[in-house]
């Protein structure tokens, strides 16, 4: 069962990983962030075996059941009290989430 | 070993008088503060609630198919009581504002909660050691895995501490536990259950699932927990029938699918194998016809797997962002965005940190054709395979896992090591397809282990596929062993 990560080039590098963890808004640390990049090169490096797989004509399935648009009507129903809702939040005021400022920020 | 450690033991005790409710409830309670610091299978306990919901028993206030059982809960399930932590540091004091459904429907039905049990962190790991607080160990040797990511859920049974359990299994994460602690569990077509109130990992693929020391358990939980549910959008009209009539008959010219590919995976353990195959001497000799099938995507199952579960990880996760409930930084932090990114980089453990970057790295500008989207065609050509041999046979049988629990520790240093135990699970989920693991031997040996053989049937089939499982579990003994935990 063991698989051994080719020898080609590597799938991801470094700054690709620095890249996808502030895509993903997770501020790791440079240690990990060098511990992570031959871990997730050898898992892309085997998940890219899907390449071999002729898919002409297949259309992609997201779901494997046939289930299209399940709706409801548009009648307000059943809703959560708004205490409820705040409790497990951190930091409130009033009816309110409080967060650090959104605009103005450092935008990248 | 527990008194009446099987939910239908426990039903008929109470029926017949020979036991109380709040005396099942004692007795799980019991062992649980004996054996559980041993094993670490549940991550909170609910001594005062099950007691107060064991007397509502008794005192003829609740009743129903499962009323007086102990159950115990996988911790990514919701419950308006204690916690829900999926096991991380992000959830660890998150109380759910609601129930989730199938818990709705337990209780419904009498069954009696007593504690929430331990997993990998959200749902991520095939060996419960990704969990943020603890390690639980496998009943029949301590020094083993217990599977995962249904691990807790897996040990509270095969440890007397529950009657029956309730896990998920987005990969292989209930099937698995119970093929490396002893027990039967089954995951059913996607949409059979209920997703409201799981946790969500993988949206498509997710589903909740019994685990118990029988086929007759699996079956009793099935019936309470299926059902449509108009607040499950991905839950389906589809009648329940009753899982547990006609159990008992044998399917008549039963024809048992065998993979020929599967005869190929590397890395199985021989004992796995021979356990397996002396299985399906035991359905031949019962009048089944083994039939071989083919399901040439069979190596792309992880692949595929790995790519669309982190995929739809990366967005189900996306909403702990330290604002809403979940974890939150106390650095200081100079905008939102630091509060995002700070707060999830504490409060995700390192597995579920690979899975949010791998899938975000394939949902991105420039791999998303080459990786998400290609793997959803090949779930599209995996599906086939199976509709194709279903065809030919009535379900398909294999092992569960390639090999029996392994050792705490051993796989954990290289992730994808740990991806590859899921070779023979993974393709159920994504092919939307229920799967049972249910016992068919032991490996030899000083502390023997179990070894799960799994049968895989065409959607919405599960009453025929619990009735095949019974015909082999009724031919064979392995049901009635028990690990010495005490």
């Amino acid at each position: 069962m063991k698989y051994k990560a080719g020898m080609a080039k590597p799938r991801i590098s470094l700054e690709e990983v620095r890249h996808v963890a502030k895509l993903a808004r997770l501020a790791l640390s440079e240690e990990q962030m060098r511990r992570f990049t031959p871990q997730l090169e050898s898992i892309l490096e085997y998940v890219a075996k899907i390449g071999e797989v002729d898919v002409s004509g297949v259309e992609a399935m997201a779901h494997a059941l046939p289930l299209q648009n399940v709706f409801r009507e548009d009648v307000a129903g059943e809703s959560l009290p708004l205490e409820e809702v705040l409790k497990n939040a951190s930091a409130t005021d009033g009816p309110f989430f409080k967060v650090p400022k959104i605009i103005g920020g450092d935008e990248e | 070993m527990a008194r009446f450690d099987t939910i239908a033991a426990a039903r008929e005790g109470i029926a017949g008088g020979e036991v109380s409710a709040t005396e099942l409830v004692k007795e799980a309670l019991d062992r649980i503060e004996k054996l559980d610091p041993g094993i670490g299978a549940y991550n909170s306990v609910y001594a005062d609630r099950a007691l107060d919901r064991a007397k509502d028993v008794d005192e003829g206030r609740v009743g129903g198919a499962l009323a007086g059982a102990p159950i115990a809960l996988k911790d990514n399930i919701c419950t308006t009581f204690g916690t829900t932590t999926c096991s991380s540091k992000m959830l660890k004091d998150f109380r759910s504002p609601y129930d989730a459904t199938v818990v709705k429907r337990l209780e419904a039905a009498g069954a009696i909660i007593v504690g929430k049990t331990n997993m990998d962190e959200f749902a991520m790991g095939s060996s419960t050691e990704n969990s943020a607080f603890k390690t639980t160990r496998n009943p029949w040797d301590r020094d083993r895995v217990p599977g995962g990511s249904s691990g807790g859920s897996a040990a509270a049974v095969a440890g007397g501490m529950c009657c029956g359990a309730i896990g998920s299994d987005t990969g292989g994460s209930i099937r698995q536990p119970a093929a490396l602690c002893g027990v039967v569990g089954l995951k059913p077509t996607y949409g059979r259950v209920s997703r409201y109130g799981l946790v969500a990992y993988a949206s498509s693929l997710d589903q909740i699932g019994p685990l118990g020391w029988t086929v007759a358990d699996a079956a009793a939980l099935l019936n309470v927990i299926a059902g449509h549910d108009p607040r499950d959008s991905t839950s389906v009209a589809q009648d329940v029938p009753d899982y547990m009539s006609g159990l008992e008959a044998p399917v008549k010219g039963l024809r048992i699918g065998i993979p020929k590919e599967y005869q190929l995976a590397s890395g199985m353990d021989g004992e796995v194998k021979a356990g397996v195959e002396a299985a399906m001497k035991t359905y031949e000799s019962l009048g089944a016809e083994l039939v071989e099938v083919s399901l040439p995507h069979t190596e792309y199952g992880i692949a595929a797997y790995y790519i669309i579960a982190p995929c739809e990880a990366s967005s189900n996760l996306a909403r702990y962002d330290g604002v809403h409930f979940g974890h939150r930084t106390s650095e200081p932090v100079k905008d939102i965005i630091e509060l995002f990114s700070k707060s999830r980089a504490e409060g995700f453990g390192e597995e579920v940190q690979r899975r949010i970057m791998i899938g975000t790295y394939a949902l991105s500008s420039g791999y998303y054709d080459a990786y998400y989207l290609r793997a959803l065609k090949v779930r599209a050509l995996i599906r086939r395979d199976f509709d194709r041999a279903f065809a030919r046979c009535d379900a398909i049988a294999c092992p569960t896992s390639p090999i029996p629990a392994f050792k705490i520790g051993e796989k954990s240093g290289d992730p994808l090591q740990m991806y590859l135990v899921d070779v023979f699970t993974v393709t159920c989920n994504i092919a939307a397809i229920p799967g049972i693991s249910l016992p068919c031997g032991f490996t030899r040996g000083e502390k023997p282990l179990p070894i799960g053989l799994q049968l895989l049937g065409p959607v919405f089939s599960e009453a025929k596929l619990l009735r095949v499982a019974r015909m082999y579990e009724a031919a064979t003994e392995w049901h009635r062993r028990r690990p010495e935990v005490a």
